[in-house]
């Protein structure tokens, strides 16, 4: 390596070891993510322009303020935040490592007699005595207990949660898990969507963000769809009938609703909305014009009939949901062909919101859609997310470390007891590293259960 | 008698404790700071007692859910919450002068769900349905009256900050400035646990629900853009030793981005608008 690059190198990990860097991207993080919540996201162009005007369009279009939590800048700030937490860390634990793993820590007994605030009391008892009673009483507050003499007495040492000032890391390591489980997830999962009618089935997931199609190793049927309301006109229940197809085989039958999805082999499928759609079954009526005599039949796509008083052979053909006529769309409609012996076929259009179109053609005869049976589809949302489960690792390890960080502390207390003429003097005093009023008020109750039992 | 009945007349005894806890300060008579604290513990017990038979009344019309579910319930909620978390704080830290800003905001919690909004129970939309819900919305507003809380004291010591040494009116019964600014950090440290925990609880409810933890909706964007104020400023005290005025600020900020995650989000389109 050439000085140069590790110059360089060195520069870069001064600058993701830097605090300061954490605090100016997590303050600009919070700023650029309302532009976001202010600015539909994902809508279309059609509408943006409408809402902003063409130039103004453009520059948003350029800043990727109309898809900004997916755009490279908002990324690269979070990839930022990550590497910056991650140096902090790696950091401050090579400097704070020394103390947190220390296998047998020493007091450090100048540290104790610096501090400002402390408590004295003296004691007549013999300094066996002295040890014994003390040592079990700082015990019952403190874990590690150690003693050790000193030039002119001896000292009992105590301390707990050394292991908390982990918390932090514990918190940092949550934040990597969080865009390690995210990046997992956007690479090797999938976002989706797919409408299936009653009765059909389906295992083509239409992407989110016009990523195209997701092909599933099974299918998915959906045997019935029911909406529930309240008596006030709200939805209550929405619930789909699920049956999972394998290789022809039925291996799961569900019936899913909001909250409580379908997972299968790491693909899980929640309701997420539904629709109707005119079945492929209607009740025509065909009215001869001359007899003003009409016959009613239901009827499937592909059946033909044979009409009476000559009207013909009618066949339903198919049904669209997009008819359109000279040119104007006249939305969802039936197809067919009337035959008569002898003249050409004529093709009909019957569509369903206009039931007298038939009339317009001025024929012998008027075929209508009396009544059309409608069914439902569901739209199920598809995804598959490999990431997950170290995201909720992340969630636990956030939660966790939260709270030893803010809760928990490293807390150290010595009792320093000086041999004098005919009696000893006792100075008891500690410290945490966190939580410092919480430690003083400890410190003091123990001071004062010492004073206690010192005669 | 009904839920709302019962609420709304504790809405006055909140207003009734705020007015003690503001004369014991101006006049200086620590007598009426300690009416004040009886009246609390009735608010709060009102306000446990109202929400628990709108619970019930919700079972009686047949729906059966927590009453935690719009806009009215929330803000009942929030009062209460902040009448517990400062009654701990009392307690602990005998400081009844954090009423002189607690209590109001209580008290305008409760009388904006009393006065503004209605209170008729209504049945859950499908999405709210899940056994999440209790646990998203109790520790979010845990997390909301902690950083309440925290304003109100940020507040104090801005007051207090200008002259601190001043004995006169409306000051004596203040806490020393260091006390304010390590009472301002324990609150928003223990808010900051209770979002994160209520943030989380919404991405898990969310997957559960649209099988996604986090789709930058408004409300969730928001609750992050709250969590990064918060973030930076425990960062900025924690290891760059901020104190004081700058703390202050920033917690006034966090809790102006609490707000518009609770209020100012409804005028946004999404999912979490209380309608």
């Amino acid at each position: 390596m050439t000085k140069d690059s590790s110059g360089f190198l060195d520069a870069v990990w001064t600058l993701f070891a830097s605090l300061k860097l954490t605090i100016i991207l997590l303050i600009i993080l919070a700023i650029t993510s309302i532009i976001g919540t202010v600015i539909p996201q994902n809508a279309t162009q059609a509408d943006y322009v409408m809402a902003f005007g063409e130039f103004l369009y453009q520059v948003f279009d350029l800043l990727d303020f109309f898809d900004m939590y997916h755009s490279w800048w908002f990324q690269l700030m979070l990839v930022m935040l990550t590497i910056n937490i991650t140096v902090c860390s790696i950091e401050r634990l090579s400097v704070t490592g020394k103390t947190i793993f220390k296998k047998n820590p020493d007091p450090n007994l100048a540290r104790f007699q610096r501090l400002s605030k402390k408590h004295e009391f003296s004691t007549g008892l013999d300094s066996d005595t002295i040890k014994k009673k003390f040592r079990s009483a700082v015990k019952r507050s403190l874990g590690y207990i150690r003693t050790g003499d000193t030039d002119n007495g001896f000292y009992i040492y105590g301390e707990t949660g050394r292991w908390t000032r982990l918390g932090v890391y514990v918190v940092h390591t949550s934040v990597v898990m969080l865009l390690v489980g995210g990046i997992i997830g956007s690479i090797f999962g999938f976002d989706g969507f797919v409408t299936i009618p009653e009765g059909e089935k389906e295992n083509r997931i239409r992407l989110m963000n016009n990523a195209g199609f997701q092909e599933l190793e099974f299918e998915i049927r959906c045997d019935n769809f029911e909406v529930s309301f309240y008596d006030t006109g709200m939805a209550k229940e929405f619930r789909s009938s699920l049956v999972i197809i394998e290789d022809g085989q039925e291996t799961v039958k569900k019936d899913i609703i909001v909250n409580d999805p379908l997972r299968y082999k790491g693909i899980n499928i929640f309701q997420s909305s539904y629709g109707s759609v005119p079945s492929d079954i209607a009740h025509f009526s065909f009215t001869n014009k001359d007899s003003e005599l009409g016959y009613d039949y239901k009827l499937k796509v592909g059946d033909t009939v044979d009409l009476p008083e000559a009207m013909g052979t009618f066949t339903l053909t198919g049904f669209t949901r997009d008819g359109a006529f000279q040119g104007h769309s006249v939305g969802e409609a039936f197809t067919g062909t009337l035959e008569k012996e002898g003249e050409e076929t004529i093709n009909l259009l019957l569509p369903l919101k206009f039931p007298t179109f038939d009339r317009m053609r001025g024929g012998n005869e008027v075929v209508a859609v009396t009544h059309f049976e409608e069914k439902f589809y569901t739209g199920l949302q598809v995804t598959k997310d490999p990431g997950i489960w170290v995201v909720y690792t992340g969630f636990l390890f956030m939660i966790f470390g939260c709270y030893i960080t803010f809760f928990m502390s490293h807390q150290r207390l010595c009792v320093e007891v000086i041999k004098e003429k005919d009696s000893h003097k006792i100075i008891v005093a500690g410290f945490s590293d966190k939580n410092k009023p919480g430690m003083q008020l400890k410190v003091q109750k123990i001071a004062e259960r010492l004073e206690k039992i010192k005669d | 008698m009904n839920s709302s009945i019962i609420l709304s007349v504790i809405t006055f005894v909140y207003g009734l404790a705020a007015f003690l806890y503001v004369a014991a300060w101006v006049f200086k008579k620590e007598k009426f700071g300690k009416i004040a604290t009886w009246v609390v513990y009735i608010s709060v017990v009102g306000n446990t007692a109202g929400i628990a038979l709108r619970w019930v009344e919700t079972y009686q019309q047949g729906f059966g859910h927590a009453p935690l579910s719009n806009l009215y319930e929330s803000l009942v909620f929030f009062a209460l919450v902040i009448g517990v978390l400062y009654l701990f704080i009392e307690k602990k830290y005998k400081l009844p002068v954090i009423g002189v800003v607690a209590m109001p905001l209580a008290f305008l919690s409760i009388a904006y769900a009393s006065m503004g909004q209605s209170s008729n129970i209504q049945p859950l939309m499908p999405a709210l349905k899940s056994n999440w819900l209790i646990a998203h919305v109790v520790a979010c507003f845990i997390g909301y009256s902690a950083f309440a809380i925290a304003f109100g004291i940020s507040c104090l010591y801005l007051m207090k900050r200008v002259n601190p040494d001043r004995k006169g009116f409306l000051f004596t019964s203040t806490p020393t400035l260091s006390i304010l600014d390590d009472l301002t950090h324990q609150m928003v440290k223990f808010g900051f646990l209770f979002l994160t925990v209520g943030i989380i609880t919404g991405a898990a409810w969310a997957n559960s629900a649209w099988g996604r933890y986090w789709g930058w909706d408004p409300k969730e964007t928001w609750s992050l853009i709250t969590w990064f104020v918060y973030a930076a400023m425990l960062h900025a005290r924690l290891v760059r030793g901020w104190q004081g005025k700058r703390i202050a600020y920033m917690s006034i900020i966090g809790f102006a981005a609490v707000l518009f995650t609770y209020f100012g989000v409804n005028l946004l389109p999404g999912l979490h608008s209380y309608q």
